[in-house]
């Protein structure tokens, strides 16, 4: 375990801790983007989060899109909210749901008021929230009381040889300390499915995890034509030497390194509660989806090593990229937290990268902005089970 | 010394080239990450970085072992040292 494990970071009002201090403006539906948007450019440091659902949804999808909204706002990350719906009640169930947690939020709806009054009284709000969010001090907390998220992307094989197991090797230091983390990417666990069920605490956490990966294979099976049409493996895991979906899972496994055990499996956008310890969440592959997810169920870091360069970011959880790619350690290096391609050279050994990793970590949550908040990146996407009504 | 390609498992069938240009009847030399021991090969084709090397001849329907795992079959035969990617190996799976 590296030396220097505490870090100055926010505690909520709940008591988390947070490692940003954002003031968000969230829509409840798709139709008031424009509106927060606006607020955003009114009020500095605000950020709006736009989406494209939230309307004529229902059903487990609607409860999903929901618990996603909620659980954004609730994330520790997160100093205060503004929600602004087209309608009253849809928004206030999302202001109750974030206000659950003890935070400054505030819900405004377009009927009745038009968009320029709305955006009018939510912009003197969130001037108002930014500029107490601003006086809230960083104290002294311990790597232990972080929730921290992991997920790979456009991976290759260096992927499986260098940066998953880096990963693999920090959550094992963490896991041991007492931290809370979460892997997930169900349909990328295929092929490696059964090595994933004995990495389960107990017989029903294997269950459940079974369970839970038969369901999405059973529906890749039905939608599925004669392949994933280059989805998975996707033609960047391909040209980075990626073959099958098997191989790509068991890179995708190193992630969660040689002795951690899950001991719960989530649903998507659900928050861990059965206290500190690794969980498997139900997510798509996709990273977007999947960050979105792991966020809104609470985590404030994100571990995300890559092979060929995906360069996604989230709009509340920092995310740390590293590679052990040589070439995209080189071509895309603004992109790279941590080039961990020395371990592919023989250059440093796992535990070291393991410990590097925890440094740039704890860095990060110290303030440093990862390569993808400087670069902008703040991508929010809503997972969608079905179509709407 | 850098190794041209490394290999996870002991009972793996395959290596993955992490050196950027290796050319076909180039020498290579290996690391077993898991025991630690290098070997040498020579590359039947041109290998890109990070993609897999036949670490012995494998036949038409033989499983390809990584991680110690079964990780699809191969489509058609591959001599050792050859290019081992998604023109002879196929998923079981999908």
């Amino acid at each position: 375990m590296a030396e220097h494990r505490s870090f100055m970071g926010y505690r909520r009002e709940n008591g988390r801790v947070a490692i940003r201090n954002h003031v968000i403006v969230l829509p409840v539906d798709d139709i008031s983007n424009v509106a927060c948007e606006s607020v955003a450019r009114n009020i500095q440091g605000v950020q709006a989060l736009p989406h494209a659902y939230g309307r004529l949804q229902f059903g487990a999808d609607l409860e999903l899109t929901f618990r996603t909204l909620i659980g954004i706002g609730a994330n520790p990350n997160v100093a205060a909210a503004v929600v602004i719906g087209i309608e009253p009640g849809w928004t206030k169930r999302i202001v109750d749901g974030i206000a659950t947690t003890g935070k400054p939020v505030e819900g405004f709806a377009i009927e009745e008021n038009g968009d320029i009054a709305t955006v009018a009284k939510a912009s003197r709000k969130a001037k108002e929230l930014v500029q107490w969010a601003t006086e809230e001090q960083r104290e002294s907390c311990d790597l232990d009381e972080l929730y921290i998220a992991t997920k790979c992307g456009e991976s290759d094989t260096t992927s499986g040889l260098g940066s998953c197991p880096t990963v693999g090797n920090l959550i094992d230091k963490v896991d041991a300390a007492g931290a809370t983390t979460c892997f997930g990417e169900t349909s990328e666990l295929t092929g490696a499915e059964e090595v994933c069920a004995t990495r389960a605490a107990t017989p029903e956490a294997a269950e459940k995890f079974r369970r839970t990966w038969s369901a999405y294979n059973d529906f890749i099976n039905e939608n599925k034509t004669d392949d994933l049409s280059e989805s998975q493996p996707t033609k960047g895991n391909i040209a980075g030497g990626l073959t099958t979906i098997e191989e790509k899972a068991f890179g995708n496994l190193q992630k969660i390194g040689k002795h951690a055990k899950f001991i719960d499996v989530l649903e998507p956008a659900e928050a861990p509660t059965k206290g500190p310890g690794l969980y498997f969440m139900d997510t798509s592959s996709a990273a977007a989806e999947c960050n979105t997810l792991q966020a809104a169920s609470g985590a404030v870091v994100h571990l995300f090593p890559t092979g060929q360069g995906n360069i996604v970011g989230n709009p509340v959880m920092p995310v740390i990229k590293l590679t052990a790619n040589p070439k995209t350690a080189r071509t895309m290096a603004e992109h790279i937290d941590l080039d961990v391609s020395g371990l592919l050279r023989r250059e440093m050994t796992l535990d070291q990268a393991g410990d590097r990793l925890i440094d740039i970590a704890l860095r990060t949550c110290n303030g440093r902005l990862t390569a993808a908040e400087a670069l902008g990146h703040n991508e929010f996407v809503i997972t969608k089970l079905y179509r709407s009504a | 010394m850098q190794p041209h390609f490394l290999v996870h498992d002991s009972a793996d069938t395959v290596g993955v080239v992490v050196v950027e240009g290796v050319a076909a009847g180039q020498e290579l030399s290996g690391w077993a990450m898991d025991t630690d021991d290098t070997a040498t090969l020579t590359a039947a084709d041109a290998i890109p970085l990070g993609h897999k090397i036949a670490l012995a001849a494998i036949a038409e329907g033989d499983t390809i072992i990584k991680y110690g795992h079964d990780v699809g079959r191969a489509v058609a035969a591959i001599g050792a040292g050859g290019h081992v990617h998604v023109q002879n190996v196929k998923t079981k799976r999908w």
